[in-house]
């Protein structure tokens, strides 16, 4: 639905974009992430047709975005940054221009304001004017207004900023939802996010694209991942390193001592060999330990994030 | 055109929702009263015409227009609107022209309710009507003009206050350029009398004055048509390049 090739934009000498490509298709939700000021927000206002292309190509269900801009315009909803909207209008008001600015017919345009306003719980601030609704509702605001037409392409600029919690989580079960019959783009700081809606996701660092795979291969990319930790009560430390020596596949192993007298053992694999949690409980059964806790940990986002962002900078520094 | 009078209706509803436009109607007409009665001298000129009304239209649109045009696309900048009403399926050009057409409509109205106006004339003596309606479409056109002169310098700056300086010195520009002390100047000079007078033709002041005579003529027509199409072509224009 979405594709994007070699997309370019620049402002005056400094390149925001660099030669950036992707595609989305139906039924995907594509986490889009990247460092403040790395280029997210000017790409997707080059996909929504704000912003001209300094160069490259971009397709919206194929249509170029370029030379059939209505065409392409009509089968996207955007949620801009910061959620911007008509301080002097109503709730309703609003969503009434944008129904008929979207080309709906009266009675259409009626149901589908009825259906987003219900949708994104706005029915208690309906007749309230936008400038007084706080930034929750401001932004759900801003949400019904993307999603009125019900369009196949929704183009999000960070949708759960400024809610809280509860909000998030529904904003979040949304986006999946809706993510089985449209093509979403989701911009978005929060990794958690991430691994909660999205089927895809993309990192772009001072304008280039560093990483395109699914969340499963992002967090493979982490050096915790993989690794098992194993808390055993009621022994000593060497004991427990007496015990794993032999563990088959291991590689390294650091022993904790808690408060309590436990020990917690993080044990990660050699290279390129794997290691099953069931592996050690066995081994932690057949002698007999008393243990706690096992589990395999997936890796952590952030930690992933940090490498794979802030690598190329620290090349330039090294350089 | 559809979507241009959604945009338009949006727009207008836009200026009756804040104070804005009954401070705006409230102070046109005070002060269309008081330059009219106090200071052009209605009732010392002993005629039924509306001369000492139309006569201070240039000067009070100065004003007043860019007061309403002022907020045209500063407004959005600031707001972020722009980046919503540009990715919606309206071109460009509808969406200038729509916004435009709210205020030039809003200025119609404020020039409807200065219709007791004629009556006063009407009721004191026999005015001639041709000049009136006359002095009423002129008024309206060069509203227009300073509308969408307010609007292009709207476009350029997300600072309301900014955008209406400019357009008044522009405004303030194209009244003086026919009035003598700047023609003198060109004279002494020695600036060709060709050149003279085509600074007086862009004036608005010279163009409006053959219509409060009551005379229609196609070049004052054309001339405040063109003005308003400049001033929106280059009002997409520097939305574009403030894109880009």
């Amino acid at each position: 639905m979405i594709k994007t090739i070699e997309v370019q934009k620049s402002f005056g000498s400094s390149l925001a974009v660099d030669r950036v490509s992707f595609e989305v298709k139906k039924g995907e939700v594509l986490g889009f992430l990247g460092p403040n000021g790395a280029g997210k927000s000017t790409t997707m206002r080059m996909i929504t047709g704000f912003l001209p292309l300094s160069g490259g190509k971009i397709l919206i269900g194929g249509h170029d975005i370029e030379e059939q801009p209505l065409q392409a315009k009509r089968l996207m909803g955007y949620l801009p940054e910061n959620a911007p909207a008509y301080a002097d209008m109503s709730v309703l008001g609003f969503l009434r221009f944008i129904a008929k600015i979207r080309g709906l017919k009266a009675v259409e345009a009626e149901a589908a304001v009825e259906k987003a306003i219900a949708t994104c719980h706005l029915e208690k601030v309906r007749f309230q004017i936008i400038d007084t609704l706080s930034k929750g509702y401001l932004h759900r605001v801003c949400f019904a207004q993307a999603i009125l037409h019900d369009p196949p392409i929704l183009i999000l600029d960070e949708p759960t900023d400024g809610l809280d919690p509860n909000q998030k989580h529904e904003m979040r079960q949304l986006i999946k939802e809706m993510g089985k019959h449209k093509a979403i783009i989701v911009s978005t700081h929060i990794l958690e996010e991430v691994e909660a809606i999205c089927t895809r996701v993309i990192i772009i660092d001072q304008g280039k694209l560093v990483f395109n795979g699914s969340p499963d291969e992002l967090l493979a990319q982490s050096p915790q991942s993989g690794q098992i930790s194993l808390r055993v009560l009621g022994r000593k430390p060497e004991e427990l390193r007496e015990k794993l020596k032999d563990l088959p596949g291991l590689g390294t192993v650091s022993i904790k001592e808690e408060k309590d007298g436990a020990l917690a053992a993080t044990l990660s694999a050699k290279a390129e060999k794997s290691l099953p949690a069931a592996r050690v409980a066995r081994l932690m059964q057949e002698a007999n330990w008393e243990f706690d806790q096992l589990y395999t940990s997936k890796g952590r986002l952030d930690d992933v994030f940090r490498r794979i962002t802030s690598l190329d900078s620290a090349e330039e520094v090294a350089k | 055109m559809k979507n241009a009078m959604t945009i338009a209706r949006r727009e207008l509803g836009g200026y009756f929702a804040s104070p804005v436009a009954y401070v705006f109607l409230v102070i046109f007409l005070l002060l269309t009263g008081f330059f009219t009665f106090m200071m052009g001298n209605f009732f010392l000129r002993n005629e039924a015409s509306l001369m000492s009304f139309f006569v201070w239209h240039p000067w009070l649109y100065m004003l007043l227009v860019p007061a309403v045009g002022m907020r045209l696309w500063a407004e959005e900048l600031r707001m972020g609107t722009l980046e919503l009403l540009f990715t919606m399926p309206v071109t460009p050009g509808q969406a200038i022209w729509g916004k435009f057409l709210a205020g030039w409509v809003f200025l119609g109205l404020a020039l409807l309710l200065t219709l007791p106006m004629v009556f006063t004339a009407y009721y004191l003596g026999q005015p001639d009507g041709g000049p009136i309606l006359t002095g009423y479409i002129g008024s309206f056109l060069m509203a227009g003009a300073y509308l969408a002169i307010s609007g292009m310098t709207s476009a350029c700056t997300r600072n309301q206050v900014i955008s209406f300086i400019t357009s008044v010195v522009i405004c303030l520009l194209l009244v003086l350029a026919g009035y003598p002390p700047v023609t003198n100047i060109l004279l002494k000079w020695g600036a060709p009398n060709a050149m003279v007078e085509f600074a007086a033709g862009l004036s608005v002041v010279f163009h409006f004055e053959s219509m409060q005579r009551g005379v229609l003529d196609l070049r004052d027509l054309v001339y405040f048509c063109s003005l308003i199409s400049f001033a929106i072509f280059s009002t997409g224009v520097l939305l574009k390049s403030r894109r880009a």
